[in-house]
C-alpha cells in the first residue's frame, strides 16, 4: 500500500481515517500544503494528483493507492522556483502568502484542464474545442481558492503572465 | 472522526456484499462524506470505496446515454456528448461546487450529498430530526434564509444542494442501482424524498442498495435547455433557487417544457404545473409569469425565506425568455 508524494513512493498509513493533507504535512513533513478550512471551502490544501488538482483536505490517503501526488515543494526544480512560483512574486499574487501553494497547484490544474478544453460555467459556447482564458474564465475557474488578503488582482495576473508565456 | 475499516470494491457484486455489512457506506470522491464524518455526523463502521466501478460514459441505442456512477463531475461535464446534447447537464455540474471538487466528486456521490443546512451540521448546538429523529427542528424557528419554501413538513425545512439533480430531475433521468435483491431502476423523480415526519429518511434506496448508473432519456429538446443558478455570489457557493429548463417552440406556441427548481425543497423540484400551464400557450412573458406563478401557489415561506418565491419567479421567466430567444 503505498502513494507516489513528488517522485518518491511512500508508505500509507495503517489508520485509514488520515486525510491526505494530514499525510504531507503531519507524516511526510511536507508542510507547503496549507490547512485552511478543512471542510472544502477554501482550497488551500490543494494538490495535485495525477495531474488533476484535487482538495487534500476531502481525501483520505487510503484512497489515492498507487496514484502519484504533487504538492508545491514537488514543483521547484533542483532547487529553482517554479516559474509560476516567480510570476506570484512578480505580480504580488500574496500578502500574507497562507493561500499561495494551493493557488499555485490550483492554477497549474486549471490550466492543463484549459488545454484539455473542459468547460466552465462563463463558457458561452459548450460545443467549442478551444477556450480563451479571459480574465472571467480564470477568475470563475479559480473560485475554489479563496484569498483572506484580498491579493486577487495580482494572482490573476500572475497567472495570465504564465499562461502566455508557456504556450 | 470514528474508527472504520476501508475496503476497495473491484466490482459491483463485492461492493454489494461489502455493503451490506452493519453501518457500512459507500465512498465516492469523499467530498461530502469525509467532512461529514469529520464532523461525526456520519459513523460508519465499514467504508466500500466504490470509485473503481464503472465511470463509462456510453450512447444508448434509444438516442439516450448512460453515465457510470463512478464517473466525476469534471468527466461529465466535459463529455463531448453531454455538452452538444444535453448542455443544461454540462452547466448545473459547472454552476457547482470548485474546480478542485468536481474532479473528486463522482455522478454516485452527487445525488446522494446530504443537506448543508447549518442547524443539521451544529451538533453541539441545535435540535435536528435529520441527525437525531424526535428533537424536533430549529431551523423553523431560527436563521432560515437558505431554507425550503415548498414540499417541507413542520419535522425538516432543509434544502437539498445538488446542481447536477436539478438537470436530472428536468431530464427525468432514471437511477440505476443494485442491491442484495438483484437490479432495479429508479425515476429520477421517485429517488429523492420530501420529508414528512421522516427527514432522515432521503432516498428510496434500500439499505446497502448501491447506485451504479444514471441514464439519460432521449429528450428530443434537452439540446435547446439552460441552467440558471441565483447565488450570495458569483461562483463557488449553494444555490438559493436555480432553474433547469427545456423548452421547444414551435410558431410561437410552447409546444413542451420542462422545468426543475433547485435550492426550493428537499429534493430537486419538478415544476409539473407549470409545465401543464405553459405547454400551448404563447411563448411571451405573460405566459411564463403565470406558468411560474402557479407552480410558486402552494409555496410556504418561512420568516427569512420569502424572498426565493419571488427569485424562483423571476428566475423562470427570464431562463424561459432566454429559450424562446428570438421566437419571443
Amino acid at each position: 500500500m503505498s502513494v507516489n508524494i513528488n517522485g518518491l513512493s511512500v508508505d500509507l498509513p495503517s489508520d485509514a481515517r488520515v486525510s491526505l493533507l494530514d499525510l504531507l504535512r503531519d507524516h511526510l513533513d511536507l508542510p507547503g500544503t496549507k490547512v485552511g478550512c478543512n471542510q472544502g471551502a477554501c482550497g488551500a490544501c490543494t494538490v495535485l494528483a495525477d495531474g488533476e488538482r484535487i482538495l487534500s483536505c476531502l481525501a483520505l490517503a487510503v484512497q489515492y493507492e498507487g496514484r502519484s501526488v504533487t504538492t508545491i515543494e514537488g514543483l521547484t526544480v533542483e532547487g529553482s522556483l517554479h516559474r509560476l512560483q516567480h510570476a506570484f512574486i512578480e505580480h504580488d499574487g500574496f500578502q500574507c502568502g497562507y493561500c499561495t501553494p494551493g493557488q499555485i497547484c490550483s492554477a497549474i490544474g486549471m490550466l492543463r484542464e484549459v488545454q484539455r478544453g473542459v468547460p466552465s460555467l462563463v463558457t458561452e459556447d459548450l460545443s467549442s474545442r478551444s477556450i480563451a482564458l479571459t480574465r472571467d474564465e480564470l477568475r470563475e475557474r479559480m473560485s475554489g481558492n479563496l484569498c483572506r488578503c484580498g491579493a486577487y488582482n495580482g494572482i490573476v495576473e500572475a497567472i495570465t503572465e504564465f499562461a502566455e508565456t508557456s504556450k | 472522526m470514528n474508527n472504520f475499516t476501508y475496503v476497495r470494491a473491484t466490482d459491483v457484486a463485492e461492493a454489494v456484499r461489502q455493503g451490506g455489512q452493519a453501518h457500512a457506506k459507500f465512498l465516492g470522491g469523499g467530498t461530502n462524506l469525509v467532512d461529514l464524518m469529520r464532523e461525526t455526523l456520519e459513523r460508519p463502521s465499514v467504508l466500500v470505496d466504490v470509485t473503481g466501478l464503472s465511470s463509462a460514459i456510453t450512447d444508448r441505442e434509444d438516442g439516450g446515454m448512460l453515465i457510470g456512477a463512478a464517473a466525476k463531475n469534471t468527466a461529465v461535464a466535459e463529455h463531448r456528448g453531454v455538452r452538444t446534447r444535453y448542455p443544461l447537464l454540462a452547466r448545473a455540474i459547472l454552476a457547482g461546487a470548485s474546480g478542485q471538487i468536481r474532479n473528486m466528486a463522482t455522478v454516485g456521490g452527487n445525488l446522494l450529498q446530504r443537506t448543508r443546512c447549518t442547524y443539521f451540521y451544529d451538533d453541539d448546538g441545535s435540535r435536528c430530526n435529520k441527525r437525531g429523529p424526535g428533537q424536533g427542528c430549529d431551523a423553523i424557528d431560527g436563521f432560515n434564509r437558505i431554507h425550503a419554501i415548498l414540499g417541507a413538513s413542520s419535522s425538516c425545512v432543509a434544502t437539498h444542494p445538488s446542481d447536477m439533480c436539478v438537470a436530472l430531475a428536468m431530464l427525468d433521468a432514471v437511477v440505476h442501482v443494485t442491491g442484495s435483491q438483484g437490479e432495479r431502476t429508479i425515476a429520477f423523480a421517485d429517488l429523492h424524498l420530501l420529508p414528512g415526519n421522516h427527514p432522515e429518511v432521503e432516498t428510496s434506496l434500500s439499505p446497502g442498495e448501491l447506485i451504479t448508473a444514471v441514464e439519460l432519456p432521449a429528450l428530443s429538446f434537452a439540446q435547446r435547455s439552460t441552467y440558471r443558478k441565483v447565488r450570495d455570489r458569483a461562483s463557488y457557493a449553494f444555490a438559493l433557487v436555480s432553474v433547469a429548463a427545456a423548452m421547444e417552440v414551435d410558431d410561437g406556441v410552447v409546444k413542451g417544457v420542462r422545468v426543475a427548481l433547485g435550492g426550493v425543497a428537499a429534493k430537486p423540484w419538478r415544476a409539473l404545473r407549470l409545465e401543464a400551464a405553459l405547454t400551448g400557450r404563447p411563448a411571451n412573458e405573460e405566459s411564463f409569469r403565470a406558468a411560474a406563478e402557479a407552480e410558486l401557489a402552494d409555496a410556504q415561506p418561512l420568516r427569512h425565506n420569502a424572498f426565493k418565491i419571488e427569485v424562483a419567479k423571476r428566475t423562470i421567466v427570464a431562463v424561459l425568455a432566454e429559450l424562446a430567444g428570438d421566437r419571443l
